[in-house]
């Protein structure tokens, strides 16, 4: 299965609360895996669930209202501060999301997302606001993303995103930085030469 | 030339290459790694036939999974102790030094770094942990990595990094009384909010950052992330010197000269720029307390919790739903409010001089009746020292309980939680929701106002005490 991303046309899921960190995406408990995958059914799990109990989801929490769904997580500014677990950006891929977008991202959490072909979508304040009030007044309001023209639109407003270009051949092709790092492997050693 | 800050001299020794409008090829020099964030990368590695490349760059230690009581005993959760076993065969494996549970040097991460001496000015340093920053203290690039980083490092002892911006704090002044370097960083959070330094790598300088021990200095780097920074740092000086020297790993007395002079260097040029600087008075830090769950909404122990009308209306259901996990009401006082555990521990606060500041405070007092105090060393070594003082003693007569070394109930990963719905005072770096367990709710301060909550069984100002 190929990893690269461009174009994403989805409904979203909004979720409007500011400085989100990684410890509600993916509370510690849940970091004892030794393996990437299955951390969505774990995703926001104490906004989720009463009691910690799958039979008992809380009502008012956005995963648990049927309907919002899509490929597109909308959450407010400061999302992913704290703890570096890059098992928050594999829970929010494996429950399946796309992109992420916000006005403001932690760096850690930003890299990590990047890493698992997440896309971190950074929109100016007053756009997220004017996202967050569409989506909530028609849960079927659809948005599309374009990585190739580093935009995003929905009933016909658009803005334009940010992303170094280095970083955006990898994830339009789905290359690592891995690979790249090991076509590296002769400078590497070179460098380590030159040092006194 | 042109003026340098502390941060470009070593950005730009470790420069393998630079990626045009993409990140620069970082060189790192020392890889720290745990049980938690590293099982998946030794896993990528294998999947991609590839060896880790430079195994004496890596240290590893179990820590955040670890009980703290019975270390000797099998670790009883079964996923634990799967992970730390991973651990154990991965380092095994790859030929990686490991001090595991058990070892001499057994700690967490962040302690047992600098102790060993391991930790040195001007290095690159990165671990699968956000609080790697704290290594800064030294003079050095320290920065937490996600996993995929941690394969890359593993692979080809390099990053993929952009530069980031960059910020000085600068605390000029004189500490008052009852004032400790977990304060000035509480109190440095509470101005610029947990977001107000995304972006920027930090430098703390000033005269009241200079006057501090390493052990201080490290709490200060070690919370850079609670404000967003990627990292924060302090020059080197004759403080971070003598605290090296004769350290197991330090570099030996033939090239312990030469060394120093290269350290000398390692500082930020008169005029270099910075992308934003800050100014702080070190005369108006009081002892510190947060209210909220995230690090940045925290109050003078004395002070009032904001009132809703002060709030931006923008901020207002996130102030609300964060005082509601409280169990705590807008525009109220905090002092006085009952504690139920006190949390002496974590990569922040756990090393012998924050456990001596604690022993000076509490020596011939009892611990409230109601209070559960669990004091957690930040490594074997630390919790050896502070046998040695008879400072396990103290606790004892407290009837506090002096715990093995590990992160504990900073993350609750281990059985170390806070039950849901009850207060605990913690010197670790966190106050979000659920941190120390499902709906606990946790007020984080220093080592002296934990200590004086341990006595009292509620928030107290400990100015009261001196």
């Amino acid at each position: 299965m190929s990893k690269a991303i461009n174009i994403v046309k989805s409904t979203a899921v909004p979720l409007n609360i500011e400085n989100i960190d990684t410890d509600q995406i993916i509370p510690a408990r849940f970091l004892k895996a030794t393996s990437r995958e299955g951390f969505g059914k774990n995703l926001f799990r104490d906004w989720r669930y009463i009691n910690d109990d799958e039979n008992q989801p809380k009502k008012d929490f956005v995963l648990n209202n049927p309907s919002y769904k899509g490929k597109i997580l909308v959450v407010a500014r400061n999302f992913g501060c704290g703890s570096s677990r890059e098992h928050a950006a594999w829970a929010i891929k494996d429950y399946g999301f796309d992109v992420v977008v916000s006005s403001f991202f932690a760096d850690i959490f930003k890299n990590n997302a990047l890493n698992n072909f997440l896309l971190p979508v950074t929109v100016s304040e007053d756009f997220l606001q004017k996202l967050f009030a569409a989506i909530e007044s028609d849960p079927n309001t659809e948005i599309e993303v374009s990585l190739e023209n580093q935009s995003i639109r929905f009933n016909g407003n658009e803005e334009k995103f940010e992303i170094n270009s280095y970083k955006k051949t990898c994830l339009l092709n789905g290359y690592d930085d891995i690979d790249y790092l090991l076509s590296m492997k002769h400078e590497i050693e070179a460098f380590e030469e030159s040092r006194p | 030339m042109s003026a340098k800050t502390l941060f470009e001299k070593i950005w730009e020794k470790h420069i393998v290459k630079q990626i045009e409008d993409g990140p620069a090829v970082l060189y790192i020099d020392k890889h720290f790694i745990h049980e938690v964030t590293s099982p998946q990368a030794f896993k990528g590695l294998e999947q991609r036939g590839l060896k880790v490349l430079r195994p004496q760059q890596v240290v590893a230690t179990a820590d955040h999974n670890v009980p703290t009581l019975n270390q000797h005993l099998p670790i009883r959760d079964e996923l634990s102790r799967k992970q730390v076993q991973q651990l154990i065969k991965n380092c095994a494996k790859h030929d990686i030094e490991l001090y595991g549970l058990g070892h001499p040097f057994q700690g967490i991460v962040h302690v047992i770094g600098p102790e060993l001496g391991i930790t040195q000015p001007g290095m690159t340093i990165v671990c699968g942990d956000s609080h790697t920053s704290t290594h800064g203290a030294f003079g050095a690039i320290a920065f937490g990595i996600g996993t995929s980083e941690v394969e890359m490092v593993l692979a080809t002892q390099c990053l993929m990094q952009s530069k980031p911006r960059l910020m000085r704090i600068n605390v000029e002044g004189q500490l008052n009384k009852g004032v400790v370097s977990k304060d000035i960083i509480l109190y440095i959070i509470s101005q610029i909010s947990a977001s107000g330094a995304t972006g920027y790598f930090v430098e703390y300088a000033g005269s009241a950052i200079r006057s501090l021990s390493m052990e201080a200095r490290m709490t200060i780097c070690n919370m850079s992330i609670e404000m967003g920074a990627r990292g924060g740092m302090i020059a080197p000086d004759q403080v971070t010197f003598d605290y090296l020297k004769g350290r197991l790993f330090a570099p030996g007395n033939s090239l312990w000269d030469k060394k120093v002079e290269a350290w000398k260097q390692l500082y930020t040029d008169e005029g270099a720029k910075f992308d934003k600087e800050i100014f702080i008075d070190a005369a108006k830090i009081e002892p510190m307390i947060t209210y909220g769950t995230n690090p940045g909404m925290g109050i003078g122990v004395n002070g009032t919790i904001p009132k809703e009308s002060e709030i931006d209306e923008k901020e207002k259901p996130s102030f609300l739903k964060s005082l509601n996990y409280m169990g705590l009401e807008p525009g109220t006082k905090i002092k006085g409010k009952k504690v139920d555990y006190v949390f002496i521990g974590s990569c922040t606060n756990s090393r012998i001089e924050d456990l001596r500041m604690v022993a000076s405070f509490v020596k011939g007092k009892k611990k409230a009746k109601d209070v559960e105090v669990w004091i957690v060393p930040g490594s074997k070594q630390v919790e050896s020292q502070a046998r040695e003082e008879g400072i396990d003693k103290i606790f004892a007569e407290a009837g506090f309980q002096l715990r093995q070394p590990g992160c504990s109930a900073c993350l609750g990963m281990n059985e170390d939680k806070i039950p849901a719905g009850k207060y605990c005072i913690s010197t670790s770096n966190r106050n979000f929701e659920g941190r120390q367990g499902p709906n606990a709710r946790t007020f984080l301060a220093s080592p002296l106002t934990a200590a004086v909550a341990a006595i009292t069984g509620e928030v107290a100002d400990v100015r009261e005490w001196l």
